[in-house]
């Protein structure tokens, strides 16, 4: 198909022509991204080791809750951070409606379930095997939960990457919060919708092909950090 | 001799500001663990004082591995209580005593890193850590191997710093369960030689072990468990020489108790 | 050696590093905007030569012209800049604008596959031309959005007597999504579609298709700009929205939209009462 030729030629000419509004846009992208995740992390690594140690009642229920959240549809997280941000909602104050920072609140929420859940599963497996030993060493919930995060740091890597292909490839929800505005919150995914949508099918394939690439990128990056640094802990 | 095993076997009565938490003698009365509708425990007293090494005998499933970790706190009887100097197990008695697993238990860090570790758990002021690193790394003759992921180590030394890190915690009771049942002689003689040293710096060993020859060499009284009671609790040289228990000397002989 | 509170902290300056406001401290306002003005390539003519004069930096949300109103009801904009009179008006009337002004208009066209199967290509007539659609059942894909086409589109329906949301999921599909999506639905179904002439002849996928029917009087597409409400909206940038209007209906303004072509041809035409 001709489409498929000439998305790739768009792709390497656009690479090759360094074209600024493509590098804006990418590095918003990663900007977004990166954020959201980092966010993601910081609520969704602790949430998921206090789930994967902790005995409670109700704790299955929130296991299964979190699982669920997994499958949250952007578009409903988009329009429901659009209802809190928005200047008749709740934080309307904030005026945080068509910035960078309310795509990044989408997509932390989107993100933070992911992490949450296989961060439960990756320290529920790690502490079958050292709960006798800091129970008999006398750890407490705290140092238990650090440890085990720390431990399983490689594995929780893989688990960040989950949440960034999902952030990285999202555009339900930040064209809703974002508004898509050029120069202020156009990314890669909500310039490649406004193309398709332009009827300028192969250059939002080959705005595709660059994001996928992009992904690529980080992927190899980040596995190449893991490996390289795994081999220092593992045999 | 290492910092880790400086301190004096004390008389209980001298270590005042310790009184609080002295853990001797350590009791059980009348225990009894059931799981899934089994005794695995029944109504087991016995009493362990300092100053002894103990070695556990008996044979698969009398409920040596159960005893300690009843001891340890890792599960709670079904009946009948454990008192450490008379009272009740609480946290800081339950932090006088350390526990060696069978097949060492190693986090996935360095063997200096396994130690830093094991010290902040245990509240060693920072400032302190590194001094005590380096003291136990050569009490495990790990010195060498302080940098290396501890899980590439071979058992042998995984166990030895399962061994010191135990050790770290300062304990006043050590519990080691089959510690060296998956090692060649060179490394049980490494491990034997720091439970020695252990019990000579006042730390009371409690080892459970199948190893007859390991219990000749490091018992000083033996206990020995049948059916999850306590069929024998004799000094070494009577156990060995002429066992009261008609269970104790058919495991002797080498019989099957069935 | 890390340690996990190391890392953690790592993550926490990365993420504020990234999340601190990258924008400067620039003027700006924010127009909620129907698709076709965007999707056409206007406000990458205009707001250029805005910025330019002014230094106010003009951010376009653009959605179809239904959600473009509900966002400025609920204060998310300054300036609303849609083509759907009716709806404009009840928007000022209910206290959300201030006033309504005409800016420039265009006209919908019919576009459809080149096989013309309901033989239509030609016609002036958009009643018949609609009348024969439905008697031949040939597909239609309809923006079904709410948005200012859509409005158009049923208004059209409306007066040739015709319900055809009867024949729902049968010839007539409505899309549910913008005007883009639905011509890329309708090259791909080989329906035929209204749309705004812009969006026509800036849309890059046209395929076979071609117009069909153009040139009635009904077919008029006129688009309004209004002030959102700063009495019901405190948040709203007044001065600067009404300086842009300002702009919009100024001889410079109205000159830059009649400026403005795509292959040769001019897509909107200014007709500001003013001036």
């Amino acid at each position: 198909m001709q489409d498929f030729g000439a998305a790739f030629g768009q792709a390497f000419a656009l690479i090759l022509s360094g074209d600024a509004d493509l590098l804006e846009i990418i590095g918003l992208s990663l900007r977004v991204t990166f954020s959201a995740v980092a966010l993601a992390c910081l609520v969704g690594l602790p949430l998921g080791a206090a789930l994967a140690v902790g005995r409670f009642p109700g704790r299955m229920a929130a296991v299964t809750v979190v699982n669920a959240l997994m499958g949250l549809p952007p578009v409903v997280v988009g329009l429901g951070v659009y209802l809190m941000l928005s200047s008749a909602g709740p934080l309307g104050v904030l005026q945080l409606l068509y910035t960078p920072s309310a795509m990044i609140i989408a997509q932390a929420i989107l993100v933070a379930p992911i992490i949450t859940a296989l961060t439960r599963q990756v320290v529920e497996d790690l502490h079958g095997e050292y709960d006798e030993l800091l129970r008999a060493m006398g750890a407490r919930r705290l140092a238990t939960i650090a440890t085990l995060l720390w431990d399983a740091r490689y594995s929780l890597m893989t688990t960040a990457l989950a949440g960034l292909g999902r952030a990285l490839g999202e555009v339900g929800a930040i064209i809703i919060v974002g508004g898509n505005i050029n120069h202020v919150t156009r990314v890669m995914t909500t310039t490649i919708a406004l193309e398709t949508s332009k009827g300028n099918l192969s250059l939002a394939l080959g705005l595709g092909i660059i994001l996928v690439g992009l992904a690529l990128l980080v992927n190899g990056l980040v596995m190449g950090l893991r490996s390289s640094a795994a081999r220092l802990a593992y045999a | 001799m290492h910092d880790g095993l400086q301190r004096q076997a004390v008389p209980q009565a001298a270590a005042a500001p310790r009184a609080a938490t002295g853990i001797w003698p350590l009791e059980l009365h009348d225990v009894s663990f059931a799981a899934g509708g089994k005794a695995l425990t029944d109504r087991l007293s016995l009493r362990l004082r300092p100053g002894t090494r103990t070695v556990v005998m008996g044979p698969n499933g009398a409920g040596k591995s159960l005893l300690l970790r009843l001891i340890a706190g890792l599960i709670q009887p079904t009946g009948g209580t454990i008192t450490l100097g008379g009272r009740p197990a609480d946290a800081a008695a339950r932090r006088r005593i350390a526990l060696v697993f069978q097949r060492p238990v190693v986090l996935r860090r360095s063997v200096a890193a396994n130690l830093r570790h094991a010290l902040a758990v245990y509240g060693v002021p920072r400032g302190e850590r590194a001094r005590r690193i380096d003291a136990l790394l050569a009490l495990g003759q790990l010195e060498a191997l302080a940098g290396r992921p501890a899980r590439v180590l071979s058992g042998g030394e995984q166990q030895r710093l399962s061994l010191v890190r135990a050790l770290a915690a300062e304990p006043e009771l050590l519990l080691l369960d089959e510690p060296t049942a998956s090692l060649d002689p060179q490394a049980t003689a490494a491990i034997e030689a720091l439970i020695g040293q252990a019990a000579a710096a006042g730390v009371k060993i409690v080892l459970v072990t199948h190893d007859r020859g390991q219990a000749q060499r490091l018992a000083d009284e033996v206990l020995f468990l049948h059916r999850g009671a306590l069929a024998e609790h004799s000094s070494a040289d009577a156990f060995f020489n002429k066992p009261s228990s008609a269970a104790a000397q058919a495991y002797l002989e080498g019989r099957l108790l069935l | 050696m890390l340690r996990p509170s190391v890392l953690a902290f790592t993550f926490l300056a990365a993420g504020l590093a990234f999340a601190s406001p990258a924008a400067a401290e620039e003027k700006f306002i924010i127009v909620q905007s129907t698709t076709s003005t965007q999707n056409a390539g206007l406000y990458d003519h205009l707001l250029p030569i805005y910025h330019e004069k002014t230094g106010v930096e003009v951010r376009v949300v653009a959605v179809g012209t239904g959600q473009a109103i509900k966002n400025a009801q609920n204060c998310d904009g300054d300036v609303l800049f849609v083509h759907a009179k009716p709806a404009e008006e009840k928007f000022v009337a209910e206290g959300y604008g201030v006033t309504r002004a005409d800016v420039m208009y265009n006209d919908f066209v019919i576009v459809g596959p080149a096989a013309d199967p309901a033989g239509v290509a030609g016609s002036k007539d958009v009643s018949g031309a609609l009348e024969r659609i439905k008697q031949a059942e040939a597909p239609f894909a309809s923006r079904g959005d709410d948005s200012g086409t859509h409005k158009a589109e049923l208004a059209l329906w409306q007066a040739s007597g015709i319900d055809p949301t009867a024949d729902s999921g049968g010839w007539y599909r409505e899309t549910g999504s913008g005007m883009g999506a639905t011509l890329n639905s309708a090259v791909g179904m080989g329906a035929y579609a209204l749309t705004d002439r812009a969006s026509w002849i800036a849309f890059g996928n046209k395929g076979s298709f071609g117009i069909a029917v153009e040139g009635d009087q009904r077919l008029f597409n006129q688009y309004g700009v209004i002030l959102v409400s700063p009495e019901n909206c405190p948040n709203v940038k007044a001065e600067l929205g009404q300086q842009f209007i300002d702009w919009l209906l100024s001889d410079a303004g109205q000159s830059a939209i009649a400026d403005f072509k795509q292959h040769g041809q001019q897509l909107f035409f200014p007709n500001a009462k003013t001036s």
